[in-house]
């Protein structure tokens, strides 16, 4: 790996909970690059920061307190007792005191106490209250995009108080008096305008679905295929865009259509819904991610199915289990027999259960796995019946595909799970310094199980954090392809022709 | 002092009740648009029900964030609760069971309570994180707490009151009927600064009593699939289409 322009932090043992010394303004130059208004403007919002701007935002957030209860309750009720000062993996990597999710709320929180609350009137200094002015407003830009939304602060809040709540909230009045983010204003215009994220035409998707189902072939000698805009199958398959040719995701997707063929069930892609995730929340903007969950519901409709199952990307997840009847229902033209959506692992491991599908370990000789918990499915979503079955569900299809499975240390795993540290609307190359350092928390627990059971694979269920990871292995020493997708681990040992 | 202390007293009333009130029905009357539970969650609003309570006692959340704060916060908030059930024989004619039952553990509660605040401030002082996130109103937070506490032990231990007198101040005064309150200094600081405390709390951080029950994280079932959430002004939005 050349040397980095930065330093790579120091990887400790993760028993021992290294927490780093403050470090101010460490990460105060750390920002992504501006939308244009040919980013701002197709999504409604002003091209650039207009006269006035400052009244306007406070007026943005009066109408945000009032609609949203999350944020009224956060911005009154913390205490500033600390207990997540040392949970935020990017305070762990850096060291900025900014990055605490205590002081990063209380950026917002300054300017709600001095122009919403008595106090904040009366005695500014006293309450920390903050005039809404440019400096405030660049604090903001470059701190509240220094928080991947991951929540992990929201599970040892005593009340609960959940920062992406407020860097959503942030980032729409930003937005919305024209100082919005290159990388998710851009991508949001791509799906509105393309379909997907990645900007992929229908034609050259249709092409490499072809090229996909040729190697399946040429590997297996099974005609598994990857069906798209077919009318009357049974399943229609929303998968991230990056599926279609990133690795390993794309052999996540391989995986998804052997265990369809395995299963004998037909399913189909949609030109129109190519694309699982729905950056409108990083952006905290809910007409955006209504607007993009709608895509599905018509793509549904068009097509007749009879029921939608996403594949593995974490914050998609979150929005289509905990969102998408709200914003996109009701599903009542859907088979009732099923939850709607239901995630490809609920899928896949409801079949190894049954005994539907038949896997052989010795597909994945030689790894040991372990896994990464992704934050939106960790703290954000669930799967199958019971609480917890988001971790349980994708540990059963791993350990049923590989012979030997470890999990990472305890404080990092399940809800207590690290950020990949590029969620969030983070995973521009600009920001490269802050997802490598936001990574180190997680380095540092695969580290730990590296060095002591020998793992040479961590599986994901996101595409974002295959991404991430790709991308920051190598500045911990790692191999880039020591990554994989649940469903490539799926796909090498599944037992495809002879399932009757 | 008399006559001071029954005003001020029914001022700090009407501040705290109206302003914790109006508080607590602006919370109920923010729509909630969408399902953020903090999973795992409860499927039931039972289970919810009983999220929230170890929340409210065990400080459940906490527990597993921060064992030394945990602790000390567990030793305040105990120590208050006693005191607090115990003061309420100040307010009521015949004594009931729940307050004799505390009765002996005035002491020790009062203590507990004095000895977690002090523990809370040091830490506000010790550890440079939370030292960095702490403001002049989070000590002054602590300090009045502390105040009250200690003037109310020394008034316990050391310095006493006539706390029949007290009795019949207060009892009369729920009766809107004037009784003299003793002239002690010490007991006219102890009344000032609860006094003080019940007029702030609707302004303050202490809001986080009532907001935990509100919190969306905390009080939500998790059942987006089956159930279809949502809020009325983004029912209108969908009408507009």
């Amino acid at each position: 790996m050349a040397a980095a322009p930065f330093d790579i932090p120091a990887l400790g043992d993760p028993a021992e909970h290294p927490v780093p010394a403050l470090k101010p303004a460490a990460m105060a130059e750390s920002k992504p690059y501006l939308a244009a208004a040919a980013h701002q403007e197709p999504l409604g919002f002003p091209g650039e920061l207009e006269e006035g701007w400052e009244k306007h935002a406070i007026a943005l957030m009066g109408d945000k307190l009032s609609k949203f209860r999350s944020l009224q309750v956060f911005m009154d009720i913390c205490v500033k007792c600390g207990a997540c000062t040392d949970k935020c993996h990017y305070f762990l990597g850096t060291g900025d005191p900014k990055n605490m999710p205590v002081a990063r709320a209380d950026l917002f929180r300054s300017v709600y106490r001095r122009y919403f609350t008595t106090a904040g009137k009366l005695t500014p200094g006293l309450v920390g209250a903050r005039d809404m002015t440019r400096d405030v407003l660049d604090e903001w830009y470059n701190y509240f995009h220094q928080c991947s939304q991951c929540r992990r602060c929201s599970v040892f809040c005593p009340y609960g108080i959940d920062t992406a709540e407020i860097s959503m909230a942030a980032r729409d009045i930003m937005d919305s008096i024209g100082q919005g983010q290159k990388y998710c204003n851009e991508i949001i215009g791509k799906v509105h305008k393309i379909g997907n994220n990645l900007g992929l035409p229908a034609p050259a998707l249709l092409d490499t679905l072809e090229g996909l189902e040729e190697d399946i072939l040429d590997e297996t000698g099974v005609p598994v295929k990857l069906p798209i805009d077919v009318a009357g199958a049974e399943v229609l398959l929303v998968t991230p865009s990056a599926d279609f040719f990133a690795e390993p995701h794309v052999l996540g997707l391989i995986g998804y259509a052997k265990v369809f063929h395995a299963a004998g069930v037909s399913w189909t892609l949609s030109t129109k819904a190519s694309e699982a995730g729905n950056f409108g929340m990083f952006i905290g903007n809910y007409e955006q991610m209504q607007k993009i969950s709608m895509r599905i519901r018509e793509a549904a409709q068009e097509l007749g199915v009879k029921r939608i199952i996403f594949g593995e990307c974490g914050h998609a997840w979150r929005v289509a289990y905990s969102f998408l009847n709200t914003l996109a229902g009701p599903w009542d033209f859907l088979d009732p027999r099923y939850p709607v959506p239901q995630h490809i692992l609920e899928f896949t491991s409801d079949l190894i259960r049954r005994k539907g599908i038949k896997l052989d370990k010795s597909g994945n000789e030689g790894m040991v796995l372990t896994v990464h918990d992704s934050c939106n499915v960790a703290r954000g979503a669930r799967m199958g019946d019971r609480p917890g079955g988001q971790f349980t569900i994708p540990r059963e299809v791993i350990i049923a595909s590989v012979p030997k499975f470890v999990d990472m240390h305890p404080d990092t795993i399940c809800d207590k799970t690290y950020c990949c540290g590029g969620g969030g609307g983070l995973l521009t190359d600009e920001l490269i310094e802050l997802r490598v350092k936001g990574a180190s928390p997680r380095m540092e627990a695969l580290k730990d199980v590296v060095d002591k059971q020998g793992v040479t694979h961590m599986a994901a269920m996101c595409a974002i954090c295959k991404a991430q990871f790709t991308k920051i292995l190598p500045y911990y020493d790692f191999d880039r392809e020591m990554v994989v997708s649940v469903h490539q681990l799926v796909s090498n040992a599944i037992l495809l022709g002879d399932n009757d | 002092m008399t006559i001071f202390f029954a005003v001020l007293f029914s001022v700090s009333t009407l501040v705290l009740v109206a302003g914790l009130g109006l508080k607590i029905a602006q919370y109920a009357r923010t729509p909630a648009p969408l399902k953020i539970p903090t999973t795992p969650a409860p499927l039931t609003r039972p289970g919810v029900a009983l999220r929230l309570g170890r929340e409210a006692l065990l400080f459940e959340s906490l527990f597993r964030g921060n064992k030394p704060l945990w602790l000390f916060a567990m030793i305040f908030h105990l120590g208050l609760a006693v005191v607090l059930i115990r003061h309420a024989r100040y307010f009521e004619a015949h004594v009931g069971p729940l307050v004799a039952l505390v009765q002996p553990l005035a002491m020790p509660a009062g203590l507990a309570m004095v000895a977690g605040l002090a523990l809370l401030l040091a830490r506000r002082f010790l550890i440079e994180r939370v030292r960095y996130v702490t403001g002049p109103s989070d000590l002054l937070m602590l300090a009045l707490l502390l105040a009250i506490g200690v003037s109310g032990l020394a008034m316990k231990g050391m310095v006493h009151t006539d706390i029949v007198a007290v009795k019949a101040f207060f009892t009369g005064l729920m009766g809107f009927e004037l009784r003299p309150l003793p002239a002690d200094p010490l007991l006219g600081l102890h009344l000032l600064l609860v006094c003080g405390l019940m007029i702030v709390f609707p302004f303050s951080k202490l809001l986080h009593a009532p907001g935990l029950f509100f919190s969306p994280t905390r009080n939500q079932t998790d059942t987006p699939r089956e159930m279809r959430h949502l809020a009325p002004w983004a029912a209108k939005l969908e009408e507009k289409g």
